[in-house]
């Protein structure tokens, strides 16, 4: 007996839901930009330049609202001070200190001497503001560059259309997922535009398997409308679509549980990301694709593609 | 029939081989890194997340050197203007550059020829009387790089002395050095390290005028300047600018201590120090002179007779300043300040139960992903499986080979390419699945199958890999390491999808000659 999570054969008009998942989109959409200029995102100290300090209490519990009236008494300005994973672990964020570098090492020395004998520091990192403005910078230009070289190939692999339907989808993944890091206030930092670049790659990926399929389809099926093509296309692939979403977020789903602290926001952004890759491959995309004008292949190109490669003439 | 030519299966079998060899020193070697003896490769390179270390960004403070260069410059040109006898005013070193006016026309050529000579790493101008000297851009360009150069030498003779902790020393940019040491207990004393220019002198104290009359008046004789006291005590001597002894004169240097059993560092001269430094002791026995540390005053011992070839610097200083302030002076001084742009500091702890809970990670994550694979597709999820674990093993061997990086979010790409790398196979599956469907046999199902998906593959993979392109070229630290994890991952589960998978399919479909397939 096979383990099936879509049944074989499905025949779901997933275009006449295209104008629902449109309205939803745009709100998402719409919501994420708002959330981003309201609220903002967290920015760890990537980006913003700051302190973290995580430390590890030698013998037991951290006792966590002790220590941060002690920390506080420092004067050091904005200080969070949180769990981390464990309860013998802690995480300390301090706001980057008036004054030059020297500055900033003083706080981390003042720090540590606070923490006493008793922590055990395991992780110190400091960045400057000329250095996180750099990381800013280089973050959008990846997710900027790698947007475009992907519009780029498919539009050299396919269509343009297939190309503007797919970088928007790909645009509204990258969009939603600020906004969740907008909305959640998980911390955004480097891991955060690796995460986003992965979702982005990912996600592509998703829509490339479905486009792949609908130029086979409209190769092939000549009389058809497109929108019948483009329904059919998502029917036929519907089953890996599935297939790979859950093997992928069963590796997340390891890594969020298991992976330990520092990986766990990543894996979350991930799993997000793979859910709403997969919504934007399905809708956004094929949705998109329905509303424009695709040029069908010349009648005699790749008559035989029906056929096996060693049954063709 | 099913074509699979000898040479693809020959590759495989290659890489496959290839694979397990390299991927094995990490399995059996021991935790020196480099691997078993008798097998060619290396252990992964772990990054300094995993095995715990220091990342520094520093920047060296081209300015104070500018600043300093132009003002030494400034007294070459008051020397020689005294030996060509030009009387002249107003030397200033200020908006970076030296400026002073001769007194009479007459001596505007030989002006000029004192100040060609100084070399042509300036440019010069005049304003009648008035001549101003200031670096020019490829002046610049030469300090900067001499700067920069000397200090990574610098610092690696202060950080790694014996020359054994492989640390990574290199320039970024124009003014910029990343270093990268891996197994650091105490970030804190690396930063002491190298937050010293360690630049020593022994100047003589000026006597014309006692430091508090110097201070109450605001100002100091010509060739003097005023100086604090390293120690909090507040206290300012009037030293001469004139140098005797400076720390490039060193011979060595080690912690001791002193008669009084106190903390100290004793240093030996080379052999022009030591004639420099015994002429100008004998020359002023009782008087005081200085021993200037960064600029501070250390102490002022009274000279008691003539000093040649070594001495002891003493202040107030614990066992552990002195071992390491033997140490910069053994390594010598920067010739500029370092200041820390970013800091990123991992214990070993850390490191290490990062990388336990990685592996956890990673096998919960591959058992999940074969449970529901071989769940979905049966005895083909099994096959697909099989190829997973040489996908790995791939992985392993190829971040072993390359030498590459493997961080945190490398583990977690690697984990993440478990879950995407079946999907080649999937979609290869998915499509026989539909082959089957149309009523084919089962060996025109696989090969079709295998053909029509193998265009999606190569799509959906590329287009992947172009967001790992990117992440490598404007990532840096952990984001680069999982760019490549995930860029050798794609590449990998390419690899073995379309070839490895085939491989079993093939020799199955052989031995059994299936006519009918459930899938």
């Amino acid at each position: 007996m096979r383990l099936k999570l879509v049944p074989e054969n499905t025949s779901i008009n997933f275009l006449k839901f295209h104008r629902l998942a449109f309205i939803l989109s745009s709100l998402l959409v719409a919501g994420s930009i708002g959330l981003f200029a309201i609220i903002g995102l967290n920015l760890g100290i990537d980006f913003k330049g700051g302190i973290l300090i995580e430390a590890r209490h030698n013998t037991g519990p951290a006792n966590i609202s002790g220590l941060r009236g002690d920390l506080e008494a420092l004067g050091l300005g904005d200080i969070s001070l949180q769990g981390f994973g464990t309860e013998t672990d802690i995480l300390i964020r301090i706001q980057r200190q008036d004054g030059d570098e020297k500055a900033q090492i003083a706080a981390i020395q003042l720090v540590g001497s606070t923490l006493g004998s008793e922590f055990d520091i395991r992780r110190t990192e400091f960045v400057g503001p000329t250095v996180g403005a750099e990381l800013a910078e280089k973050g959008i230009l990846a997710v900027v560059c790698a947007l475009l070289a992907i519009m780029v190939y498919i539009w050299f692999r396919f269509e343009w259309q297939f190309s503007v339907a797919a970088i928007l989808a790909l645009t509204h993944d990258v969009l939603t997922t600020i906004g969740l890091f907008a909305l959640t206030s998980f911390e955004f930092n480097l891991a955060t535009v690796a995460a986003i670049l992965t979702i982005a790659g990912y996600s592509i990926n998703d829509t490339v398997v479905v486009f792949d399929r609908v130029r086979e389809n409209l190769r092939r099926y000549k009389s058809y409308s497109l929108g019948d093509i483009l329904n059919k296309s998502l029917n036929e692939t519907l089953s890996r679509t599935v297939m790979t979403s859950v093997t992928t977020l069963l590796a997340l789903v390891a890594i969020v549980i298991f992976g330990g602290a520092v990986l766990r926001d990543f894996a979350i952004a991930m799993i997000w990301g793979v859910l709403v890759g997969t919504y934007s491959s399905v809708f956004v995309a094929v949705g998109l694709l329905s509303r424009f004008d695709i040029k069908r292949g010349d009648d005699d190109d790749n008559n035989d593609i029906e056929k096996p490669e060693y049954e063709r003439t | 029939m099913l074509q699979f030519q000898l040479w693809k299966k020959l590759l495989v079998v290659t890489v496959a081989v290839m694979g397990i060899i390299f991927a094995l020193p990490n399995l059996i070697g021991g935790d020196d890194g480099v691997g078993a003896g008798f097998l060619p490769g290396k252990q992964i390179n772990l990054g300094l997340d995993l095995q715990g270390g220091s990342h520094l960004l520093l920047r060296v403070d081209v300015d104070a050197v500018k600043q300093e260069r132009l003002e030494n410059l400034g007294e070459t040109l008051r020397r020689d203007f005294r030996s060509e006898k030009i009387r002249f005013s107003g030397l200033a070193v200020a908006n970076e550059t030296v400026s002073l006016q001769i007194r009479s026309p007459e001596d505007a050529a030989k002006t000029k020829q004192i100040l060609t000579d100084l070399g042509n790493e300036y440019t010069i101008s005049n304003d009648g009387l008035i001549y101003r000297l200031a670096f020019n851009d490829a002046g610049l360009a030469t300090m900067q790089t001499r700067t920069v150069e000397q200090s990574i030498e610098i610092i690696r003779r202060r950080l790694d002395p014996e020359g054994t902790k492989e640390p990574v020393i290199q320039r970024q940019g124009l003014d910029r050095i990343l270093v990268q040491l891996p197994g650091v207990d105490d970030p804190e004393a690396v930063k002491r390290l190298l937050g010293r220019t360690a630049k020593l002198t022994f100047q003589l104290v000026d006597m014309r005028i006692s430091a508090t009359e110097a201070v109450q008046r605001g100002r100091t004789p010509p060739g003097s300047v005023l100086m604090q006291s390293a120690s909090d005590d507040g206290r300012s001597y009037v030293i001469e600018k004139r140098v005797m002894v400076s720390g490039e004169m060193l011979d060595g240097a080690t912690a001791t201590f002193d008669q009084n059993n106190r903390p100290a560092v004793s240093f030996t001269l080379n052999a022009a120090g030591a004639r420099r430094f015994g002429k100008v002791t004998g020359e002023n026995i009782g008087r005081p002179f200085a021993i200037i540390l960064d600029g501070k005053v250390v102490s002022a011992p009274t000279i008691q007779a003539q000093i040649f070839g070594s001495g002891q610097i003493t202040g107030d200083f614990s066992v552990a300043e002195t071992n390491e302030l033997a140490l910069v002076l053994r390594a010598g001084a920067l010739p500029a300040p370092l200041i820390i742009l970013e800091e990123r500091s991992i214990g070993p702890g850390l490191g290490a139960d990062s990388i336990a809970a990685g592996e956890i990670a990673a096998v919960i994550g591959i058992i999940l992903v074969a449970i529901y694979m071989v769940a979905s597709y049966g005895f083909f999820g099994g096959l697909a499986v099989g190829a997973l674990t040489v996908n790995i093993i791939l992985i392993v061997a190829s971040l072993s080979a390359l030498q590459a990086t493997l961080t945190l979010p490398g583990i977690a790409g690697i984990v993440l390419t478990m879950g995407m790398a079946v999907d080649a196979n999937v979609l290869v599956f998915e499509r026989i699945r539909e082959e089957l469907s149309k009523g084919r046999t089962a060996i025109a199902a696989i090969d079709s199958g295998y053909q029509r998906a193998i265009s999606t593959i190569i799509d959906s993979n590329l287009t992947t890999l172009f967001a790992a392109l990117f992440l490598y070229i404007f990532g840096s630290g952990p984001i680069k390491g999982f760019a490549v994890t995930l860029g050798i991952g794609i590449a990998t589960s390419m690899f073995t999808a379309v070839m490895v998978t085939r491989l079993f399919i093939v020799f199955w479909v052989e031995r059994k000659r299936p006519t009918r397939l459930v899938l």
